[in-house]
């Protein structure tokens, strides 16, 4: 992101958007201290004491995922791409979500595992649940970083703050309530910023609508926009239709990539095993509620395109038709440009200036900052029960107190939000967040999604076949970015690292294919990996020890006693439903 | 005690949309000829007050007990 070079910002408040900032941030910290009071032990602290009812840890679940990628990435990407961004959602996240809650959560939650890591413990082994553990920690205090990094950068350039203020300012806030009131505060304050984001960002995308000329006019200006840049008309505004090859459309990616690579690979890794989200349902007060978790997230993670994605298809439309007009209108919306090109990054902060006077200006930031601030503070949660959990109890010092591990994981608290401070004048030196962060999922996620698998649905697959698979798939996964470049890159952040002068495997149309790809190169190697291996090595837990963690050996959940639409089967059905009918409508 | 989430969140949203549409009477501010902050300050408002009475008096059921799990709603049910 850029400064201005004379000190000057793209947004004006009044004192009423300052007003609105200090009533959210007081029900931030006094949440974190009323909650402070209830909690007792380590597992109230990390896990929230197992009692959230499902309708919070869904909403908490979905918001969890709000981080600092989605709100600005997602509506930078509805600029550049059009429709097609809305891929993340109803490809890349609905039916990862419905099977997480259908299929996996049963041994998530009937394990009685407390973390991620732990259930790899419980299936498999130690240096798998290890493995798992160290990479997740690292992860987690990276996404925190870049999230502190993402707003503190925006922040400078909005407002003219003062970027290593706001980056202690926001550490401090996330600090402050998370280590009063642990994972139920993190929980709480991501239900008001899941209100708040759909509150603040619904009249945006209703006054954009209005400026356009309706959907028509979105349509047509898209269609216009789609032509200019030498693509078939309807290139922007359809799902599907322009996927037969990686030139057709502004993604630079074909129909298999996607459908493997994002919709599988991707989206089932990230959304099956990342236990920043996964955290969240395991909270949950009882089974039922640990399964509805994510399918009621489902629901609004499938509108989410109408209030994130369309405004940056909106100002796509305007900045094309301002381009264009015969007299262009200077109070007219349009997208601003950084060298040359467009400022896809400025997409949603520019619409909020333009089309919000003071008042809604400090609702809609105010939902912009709480997305990075419970970005950091799930992140910063989630590294806690790691770190306690699966880190400090396995290996520094095991069989303690309650007392002691709360103790611990407070501590944690501590030690994750400096750490992530490091990791965002880190991420300072990256410029592009979103590939970063794709970067690290497909290295982390993807080869673990094929051990969940192979765990789960395969008594078979053993400690050692698990281990050696992630090994393996992650080493292909660095093998492949190092190897092929993006269209126009050269070797460096953007892959090519292994190339030494030679000339890369493959190059692809865009980052984002290169990506799609690399994820489904991890998951393929780990996937056959781990299968060889647990065929060569004996089985070391019986199947009594894998009773709850193995589908064959799991009793099943008796449903007929639970309300018909509280059954997860028939809620995930409503949703990939309505998902199959939007799709339908968009293809 | 506990700590019911829907009293935070409407008492949250309730002053917010006062603020906003206070700011809608006296500062009247027209986008695309609507003065947002009027209408949607009386949106933000009127969720405010909805999850308000709801925690106060809705049924439970959605309350966070730390520590102790309750209210699990498969159980509510008479054996059959």
């Amino acid at each position: 992101m850029h400064i201005l070079a004379d000190g000057s910002h793209l947004l004006n408040l009044g004192r009423v958007d300052y007003l609105i900032f200090i009533v959210y941030f007081a029900f931030v910290l006094g949440i974190g201290a009323v909650i402070k009071r209830f909690i007792k032990t380590g597992d109230d602290f990390l896990l929230s004491g197992r009692s959230v009812p499902a309708w919070i840890a869904g909403l908490a679940f979905i918001s969890a995922n709000l981080g600092a990628q989605e709100m600005i990435g997602m509506s930078a990407s509805g600029a550049q791409y059009g429709i097609l961004t809305t891929h993340f959602y109803w490809l890349g996240a609905i039916p990862a979500m419905v099977f997480l809650g259908v299929f996996m959560i049963p041994f998530y939650y009937g394990s009685k595992a407390r973390s991620v890591p732990e259930y790899l413990k419980l299936r498999f082994d130690e240096k798998t649940r290890g493995f798992n553990a160290f990479s997740f920690a690292f992860m987690t205090i990276m996404s925190s970083g870049i999230s502190m990094y993402a707003l503190s950068a925006l922040l400078q350039i909005l407002l003219g703050w003062n970027f290593n203020i706001s980056l202690v300012v926001s550490a401090l806030i996330v600090l402050i309530y998370t280590f009063l009131g642990g994972l139920t505060a993190a929980i709480y304050n991501e239900v008001l910023q899941f209100f708040l984001i759909v509150l603040g960002f619904l009249p945006l995308a209703l006054l954009g609508l209005k400026d356009i000329g309706g959907w028509s006019g979105l349509m047509e200006r898209l269609n216009g926009l789609s032509l200019a840049n030498h693509y078939q008309p309807q290139t922007l505004t359809t799902l599907y239709r322009h996927l037969g090859s990686p030139h057709d459309n502004p993604m630079g990616v074909d129909w298999f990539s996607l459908v493997f690579g994002l919709g599988f690979v991707l989206s089932f890794g990230y959304w099956c095993t990342d236990f920043l989200v996964v955290q969240r349902a395991m909270a949950a007060n009882s089974m039922g509620a640990a399964r509805r978790t994510p399918l009621i997230a489902a629901f609004p993670k499938m509108l989410f395109p109408f209030i994130i994605i369309l405004p940056g298809m909106i100002a796509a439309g305007l900045s094309y038709h301002a381009a264009h007009a015969a007299a262009a209108d200077p109070s007219a919306y349009h997208l601003p440009m950084k060298n040359g090109e467009f400022d896809y990054n400025m997409t949603l902060p520019t619409l909020l200036g333009h089309y919000f006077p003071t008042g809604m200006l400090g609702i809609g930031l105010t939902a912009l900052m709480a997305s990075f601030m419970s970005g950091m503070a799930g992140n910063v949660t989630a590294f806690n029960s790691v770190w306690t959990y699966d880190i400090y109890e396995a290996y520094i010092r095991p069989g303690q107190s309650e007392q002691h591990y709360l103790q611990v994981g407070r501590a944690a608290t501590i030690f994750g939000i400096l750490a992530s401070i490091c990791a965002a004048y880190v991420a300072n030196q990256f410029n592009n967040i979103m590939n970063l962060l794709q970067m690290v999922f497909g290295f982390v996620n993807a080869p673990l999604f094929a051990t969940f698998v192979l765990g789960m649905f395969w008594r078979r697959s053993t400690g050692h076949g698990a281990f050696t698979g992630l090994v393996f798939g992650t080493l292909a996964a660095v093998a492949h970015y190092g190897l092929t470049l993006p269209l126009g890159e050269h070797p460096g952040v953007k892959g090519g690292w292994l190339l030494f002068g030679h000339a890369p495997l493959h190059v692809y149309d865009s980052g984002m294919a290169q990506s799609f790809v690399t994820a489904a190169w991890a998951f393929s190697v780990s996937f056959v990996v781990t299968l060889i291996v647990s065929l060569l090595t004996q089985r070391t837990k019986t199947d009594e020890e894998l009773r709850g963690l193995v589908y064959a050996l799991t009793p099943r959940i008796k449903e007929h006693e639970t309300r018909f639409l509280a059954r997860p089967a028939v809620l995930g059905a409503i949703v990939l439903g309505i998902t199959l009918v939007l799709s339908i409508m968009f293809w | 005690m506990a700590l019911d989430l829907r009293f935070p969140l409407g008492l949250m949203f309730v002053i917010l949309g006062a603020i906003v549409t206070a700011v809608g009477i006296f500062k009247p501010q027209e986008s695309l000829g609507i003065d947002i902050n009027l209408w949607w300050g009386l949106v933000l408002l009127a969720f405010g007050a909805v999850m308000l009475l709801l925690a106060i008096f809705g049924k439970g059921g959605t309350r966070i007990k730390t520590g102790v799990v309750l209210e699990n709603p498969e159980h509510l049910h008479p054996p059959h």
